[in-house]
């Protein structure tokens, strides 16, 4: 009896144990780490009456075997999705990153130069594909855009001929120009009629946010706050853009104009760019209520 | 008749209802839904106006919790801290809605509902998020809507800049037009000083700190500092692994985990760093749907999907928080009794 009694109370103390919880450690540091950047350099930036700065940590340009899913190979992703947009994309062939699986980079001369293999995807028809791409940024002083070459395998399956063509016999024919505003909405709506202009708007901010790409930004368009159609000219149809572009790094949204044509054989291309100012007292004034 | 009507009232509440959640709403009717929260679960619901904005507004929570007679462990969950970012009000109402309809049949709901307050605040920048309201052209406000000063003419503070955690020493401007904005000082917005004050009147009781954002479907953990560490660095990434799994489980959807310095970019001053700092082990940024395509206009159509997965990330988290908490707890507290108990026997027996 007094064993019993010994068990009963030990039995108990054994069931109430700890849920195990596993905590990895000694993960290491993620590959190619060479991250620590200097301390903070100051860039003294002057404006008219005040003295502002940036604060930035120098980034250490990352050089070796890339972890995928740490920024250097995304943001470099994301500049091979705006240069496929520019060769390939149209109003109904619209391309976004999908994955990382790989990526290198290293020193070359004066530049840095990338190597990925991505995971790309056209998001109207939702078709994949596999990219292998090469890019270079400039070094040095020069704004000058990053060179890109990809190869991707699959990506361009869809066939968007049916529905580029009915879109262009559409809209060619000069008495009804079309226009919009606000694409998509406050609440991530557009009417079915807007899409096409919208990943037409979409593919032509890719020709500027590809040029303005360094290893410091991450674009994307937030939206086309207004287009216009214009006449078609030498069987190109053509429309002005004012887009709002949203960059990443300093949340940043920056407006553009652009002058856009576009046809099923010539594709789409950008004639004009045209960046507008930051309106620093068109702002509301306070208590705007709801 | 008295009762028929009563159904039919019930039955339009629900049908709306059902609907309300797929849709994003303005300020009003999220002050005016914290109210039916309140009044529709009076024994576990009530709220705490516990700031104000530059613009004198509000800054109200909901605390949400089994009424206990001792000191409760707290979950807090904030939403909206960039005006623009409206899927983030959106899961806030979504994650209150959900537990409120599952506490009474989910048995670990339940348990933490039991164990556990959650404080959640639907909206933080009450101002900005009035102002990305307003109209078409402010939609993409970001910041506060506190005036420049020293001469810069342009608005707004940007709130996680502006918390007193490596404030104003990386990814942040002393410009005052732009968007990263860390303030003339830390706390200078007095919506940043009311998350402090709360934080660190309960800081002693806080198990998880969740802050909800978007886009880019990430999950950060401390610290925006490329050279600071936490010191729980493996647990608050072996956990933030698990809720992107949770996440990936229900829509497909991946969620990136890292430090923002990491996966997004360096930053200082942000209110998860500050939650850290002050010694509440699991603190998290949420950043929802999508990758670019809509960014911030996320469509409606979105919003449950989203609000799905990302429930499940933060229930991975706060269950996890839960059970460590409590399990380990509950293991001290029996073996000890149990202990004492044998004790007793065996002195007694010995002296028989």
């Amino acid at each position: 009896m007094d064993w019993t009694l010994l068990i009963l109370l030990v039995v108990p103390t054994v069931v109430h144990g700890n849920p195990t919880v596993t905590v990895r450690t000694g993960s290491g540091p993620p590959v190619g780490s060479d991250q620590h950047p200097n301390s903070v350099p100051l860039s003294e930036e002057t404006q008219t009456t005040t003295e502002v700065r940036e604060v930035v940590v120098e980034e250490v340009m990352m050089t070796g075997v890339l972890n995928p899913s740490h920024y250097p190979a995304r943001r470099a992703a994301t500049v091979v999705q705006h240069y496929l947009n520019t060769r390939y994309g149209s109003p109904y062939r619209w391309i976004f990153l999908s994955k990382v699986h790989s990526g290198s980079a290293e020193d070359v001369a004066e530049m840095r130069k990338y190597q990925l293999e991505l995971t790309m995807q056209e998001i109207i028809s939702n078709v994949s594909g596999q990219c292998s791409a090469e890019l270079l940024f400039p070094g040095g002083e020069g704004q000058s855009a990053p060179q890109v070459q990809a190869s991707c395998e699959g990506l361009l399956q869809s066939n968007t001929t049916a529905q580029e063509e009915a879109f262009y016999q559409q809209h060619r024919a000069s008495n009804n120009m079309v226009s919009g505003n606000d694409i998509p909405d406050s609440y991530g709506h557009m009417e079915p009629n807007m899409k096409p202009f919208w990943h037409l708007g979409g593919v032509a901010s890719s020709f500027i946010m590809l040029k303005e790409s360094n290893e410091s930004t991450l674009y994307n368009m937030a939206q086309v706050a207004n287009f216009t159609q214009l006449e078609t000219e030498k069987d190109q149809l053509r429309v002005n853009y004012h887009v709002l572009l949203h960059e990443m790094i300093s949340q940043e949204i920056i407006h553009w104009k652009l002058l856009v044509t576009w046809s099923p054989e010539q594709g789409v291309q950008v004639l004009q760019t045209e960046l507008q100012p930051k309106c620093h007292n068109c702002e509301a004034p306070p208590n705007t209520t709801n | 008749m008295c009762v028929s009507m009563y159904s039919a009232v019930w039955s339009r509440e629900e049908t709306t209802e059902r609907n309300y959640y797929t849709r994003y709403h303005n300020m009003s009717e999220i002050t005016a839904w914290m109210e039916q929260m309140k009044r529709e679960n009076p024994d576990v619901v009530s709220s705490m106006v516990y700031g104000q904005t530059y613009e004198r507004r509000n800054i109200t929570l909901l605390k949400i919790g089994l009424s206990s007679t001792v000191r409760k462990k707290a979950i807090w969950m904030d939403c909206g801290i960039h005006a623009r970012e409206w899927i983030a009000p959106a899961f806030c109402q979504y994650f209150v809605r959900e537990i409120l309809r599952t506490y009474k049949t989910d048995t670990k709901v339940n348990e933490m509902m039991k164990n556990l307050d959650f404080y959640i605040t639907p909206v933080l920048n009450v101002d900005g998020y009035i102002y990305s309201w307003h109209n078409e052209s402010t939609r993409l406000w970001r910041k506060s809507r506190s005036p420049g000063t020293g001469g810069c003419t342009c608005y707004g503070t940007d709130l996680n800049r502006n918390f007193y955690a490596n404030w104003g020493m990386v990814g942040v401007s002393t410009d005052c037009c732009s968007e990263t904005y860390c303030g003339t000082k830390a706390l200078s917005e007095s919506e940043a000083w009311a998350v402090t004050d709360m934080l660190g009147k309960m800081r002693e009781d806080i198990l998880a700190f969740l802050t909800i954002h978007s886009y880019s479907q990430l999950i950060l953990v401390p610290y925006g500092h490329p050279n600071i560490s936490a010191p729980n660095y493996d647990e608050l990434m072996e956990v933030g692994l698990g809720a992107a799994k949770a996440i990936k489980a229900v829509h497909g959807m991946d969620y990136t985990v890292g430090t923002s310095p990491d996966v997004l970019y360096a930053n200082s001053g942000s209110s998860r760093d500050f939650a850290r700092l002050i010694g509440i082990p699991l603190s998290f940024t949420f950043e929802l749907r999508d990758k670019g395509e809509h960014g911030f206009e996320l469509p409606e159509d979105q919003i449950q999907p989203t609000c799905e997965e990302a429930y499940a990330g933060a229930q991975h988290i706060i269950t996890y928080t839960h059970d460590k908490a409590f399990y380990s707890y509950a293991a001290t507290v029996t073996a000890t009794l149990w202990t004492t108990l044998l004790a007793a026997w065996v002195s007694s027996a010995i002296l028989l």
